[in-house]
């Protein structure tokens, strides 16, 4: 069959081609959609599909199911694996039993992500886990069917890793229609030996690990997803482009554009690599452009390669394209350039020089029209003027922008009220630290426990719009539904805090301007960490619940 | 035929995902090659947004070369004129004719007055307008606007095609306000 598939629709086709039992994860921008599809489809195909807490509890939630013979898909953005690499470098050791996929979406240019350029590829010199890097969405159908396919092969979790350009890019892909299944039932088979992480054995995984890798690589050698185009046949067959992921689609266009037949070596696994292929096709090249996204991971790979095989090769990579940013076809045509000594290719008929002049006032995100953080930010700001308000991800990102410029820090999900603490501990200053009830259920509540035992005195403000809302309004622990649909005990914020000792907690409509100000006001007095749930309904959610 | 390319951009929440999807279905149907490019999340809080599509014979990277867009399809003045620094000489320009405001933004006629100093093809459609008042619904401007590129051959792409694309992706309760919106524009 084909279709036209977003990226991450592809990897749900992949997964269900596979037979995948169970898929677990935490919501992001650019993985999201793969979490809410397998939400719409799971009863029908007998899957198992949750929004976990958060990427650890979804990546321990998969470990369990993997050791119960369950076949496993684990979706995160970027920053998911730094929340579950405690887990990730373990399983490393342990392995699977049932196979399992592990996707990993990162944002280059920070589209939709505030805290970092983060090119996750690093985990895997970390880790030692495979991982494989689609270039576009009918890869990402054929690399989740490999990942698993090679998952069960050695008995190790895969990581597909993806670029937003990949993720949100929408081709023709031609996929095989899933079968629906009974929902399988596994069985935990005890084996401490494999799936316990205890020193002496520990030093003994990883050597096992370390043999597996190897046995990978020959694997890789061979597999047909690290492929070279035009070897030999070429007339400039001195010279050579080693990509992978999105680069290779702009590599493609830019050898088109200029007319060149250059031979390019694809590499479809970033770990491990396969180094005899890459050799063979560094020997006898006089120059290589290794044309990879952020970091020189994998020039970094061929310099140390060619010292043995080929000292003499001029290799280029991030002396001529960015570290920093999105690669595109422009930017390779540049490199090239450089590198065949060409005039730089004129492209098309751009304006943008012209344009320069042209000043445009910039549109930055906004909230949206009846969000219920607009009586939130300017009361907060207009009765603790002087505090310092700690920032946290989500809807409440936009309090860091104009018109309300209310950020002091902003960092990671969880983190306000872990620094308002330590500002708090720190200083004599009022500390207000703002976070969604999402991310209170996803690493909140360690902070604030935190604070509530070190005796510190910040005002914790909940902004409970009653939904995961910023990647596309997904279900948390707060609103008595699961992925799935299911009805689940709706936790209850203020409960929470009160059991973790929080004194001073007040549940409040923010629409009610009145009450909240004098909240604010009797609360930054406090000498003890204090909460206000600021509870009113997301308006996009609102409006959806109507259109019903 | 050479590659067509196509940027559409606009104002996060105004539809610019369901257009893309249309033209991508449209293209698949002619039995072109297609690729687009879309953002979620932050961007599309009422942020600029930008997609692209690439159809053709064989399609490489989903996004547009710089100056090498055939058509910008503007869903907001002011971000028609903010992607004039990625139009070519010879890129057409479809506009909705609607300005969404912000504190330090442009007025329409200092828009429309920085547009015409581009010696480009510019088509005005009162879109929003046009929609709200007709079909009191101002989200399918963008499928009237690609009934305009469409009727005004600005779109190497068939009406037959198009409404095709409707019924495959639009869901059955919308299609009926989708196809109107679409017919609309041959009408003015």
């Amino acid at each position: 069959m084909k279709k036209i598939l977003l990226g991450n629709e592809a990897i749900i086709q992949g997964a269900l081609a596979s037979g995948v039992d169970f898929v677990s994860g935490y919501p992001g921008c650019p993985s999201a959609e793969i979490g809410d599809g397998f939400g719409r489809i799971a009863k029908e195909y007998g899957v198992y599909a949750e929004w976990s807490t958060n990427e650890k509890t979804g990546l321990e939630a998969a470990i369990g199911a993997s050791f119960s013979g369950l076949k496993s898909l684990v979706n995160m953005k970027s920053f998911g694996i730094n929340v579950c690499a405690d887990v990730l470098l373990p399983l490393a050791y342990t392995g699977t039993k049932a196979p399992m996929v592990i996707f990993i979406g990162d944002d280059p240019n920070c589209h939709s992500s505030a805290q970092s350029e983060q090119d996750s590829r690093g985990y895997a010199l970390l880790s030692h886990i495979p991982y494989l890097e689609p270039s576009d969405a009918q890869e990402c159908y054929d690399f989740t069917k490999l990942g698993f396919e090679i998952s069960e092969k050695f008995n190790i979790p895969v990581i597909l890793r993806t670029a937003t350009r990949v993720a949100h890019q929408r081709m023709i892909v031609e996929f095989e229609d899933a079968p629906k299944k009974e929902r399988k039932i596994g069985n935990f088979v005890k084996n401490p030996h494999q799936f316990s992480t205890m020193p002496p054995r520990t030093l003994e995984m990883k050597k096992e690990l370390l043999e597996k890798i190897e046995k990978i690589r020959s694997y890789a050698e061979k597999s047909k997803i690290n492929k070279i185009l035009r070897d030999r046949v070429s007339q400039n067959f001195k010279i050579g482009i080693i990509a992978s992921g999105i680069s290779y689609s702009h590599v493609l266009d830019a050898l088109e554009m200029m007319n060149l037949d250059i031979p390019v070596l694809k590499l479809g696994f970033f770990y491990p690599l396969p180094e005899k292929l890459i050799s063979k096709f560094i020997a006898g090249k006089k120059k290589i452009l290794v044309a990879e996204e952020l970091e020189p991971h994998i020039e970094k790979e061929i310099i140390r390669i060619a010292k043995d095989i080929n000292p003499k090769l001029e290799i280029y990579g991030k002396d001529l394209l960015p570290v920093i940013g999105e690669l595109n076809v422009e930017k390779i045509i540049f490199a090239l350039s450089k590198i065949l000594k060409l005039k730089i290719v004129k492209l098309g008929n751009s304006l943008k020089i012209e344009n320069l002049k042209l000043k445009i006032p910039s549109r930055t995100a906004r909230l949206c029209d009846g969000c219920p953080y607009w009586y939130i930010f300017p009361t907060l700001k207009r009765v603790a003027p002087d505090a310092i308000f700690t920032g946290d991800i989500g809807c409440n990102m936009i309090a860091g922008l104009a018109p309300h410029n209310m950020h002091d820090t902003l960092f990671a999900m969880g983190a306000s009220i872990g620094i308002a603490h330590g500002v708090s501990k720190a200083s004599k200053q009022k500390v207000v630290s703002m976070m969604g009830d999402g991310t209170f259920f996803h690493s909140g509540i360690a902070g604030m426990i935190n604070a509530v035992y070190n005796k510190s005195s910040p005002l914790m403000v909940v902004l409970d719009n009653r939904i995961t809302s910023m990647t596309g309004q997904q279900v948390n622990p707060g609103m008595g539904k699961t992925l799935m649909g299911d009805n689940s005990d709706e936790l209850q914020i203020a409960e929470i805090a009160k059991a973790c000792g929080v004194k001073h907690i007040k549940v409040l409509d923010p629409i009610n301007i009145k009450e909240f100000e004098e909240i604010i006001k009797d609360f930054l007095q406090k000498d003890e960490i204090s909460l206000i749930v600021a509870k009113r309904v997301c308006a996009l959610l609102e409006r959806r619940q109507k259109n019903k | 035929m050479k590659n067509f390319n196509i940027i559409i951009n606009g104002v996060g929440g105004q539809g610019i995902i369901t257009l893309l999807s249309l033209i991508d279905e449209a293209a698949f149907i002619e039995g072109y090659d297609v690729k687009s490019s879309e953002l979620h999340g932050l961007s599309q809080r009422g942020g600029s947004v930008e997609a692209h599509i690439r159809f053709g014979k064989k399609i490489n990277s989903p996004l547009v070369l710089n100056g090498d867009a055939d058509l910008i399809i503007s869903l907001e003045m002011l971000e028609a004129l903010r992607e004039t620094a990625k139009a070519g000489k010879k890129t057409k320009f479809l506009i909705n004719e609607f300005v969404s405001p912000f504190p330090g933004s442009l007025t329409k006629e200092e828009i429309k007055s920085r547009l015409g100093e581009f010696k480009n093809e510019f088509h005005f459609a009162e879109a929003s307008r046009v929609c709200k008042e007709k079909l009191q619904n101002e989200v399918v401007s963008t499928v009237y606007l690609l009934g305009y590129a469409v009727n005004k051959k600005l779109i190497p792409l068939s009406e037959s095609s198009v409404t095709e694309a409707i019924k495959k992706f639009i869901p059955e309760k919308y299609q009926e306000l989708n196809t109107k919106a679409f017919k609309l524009a041959y009408e003015n």
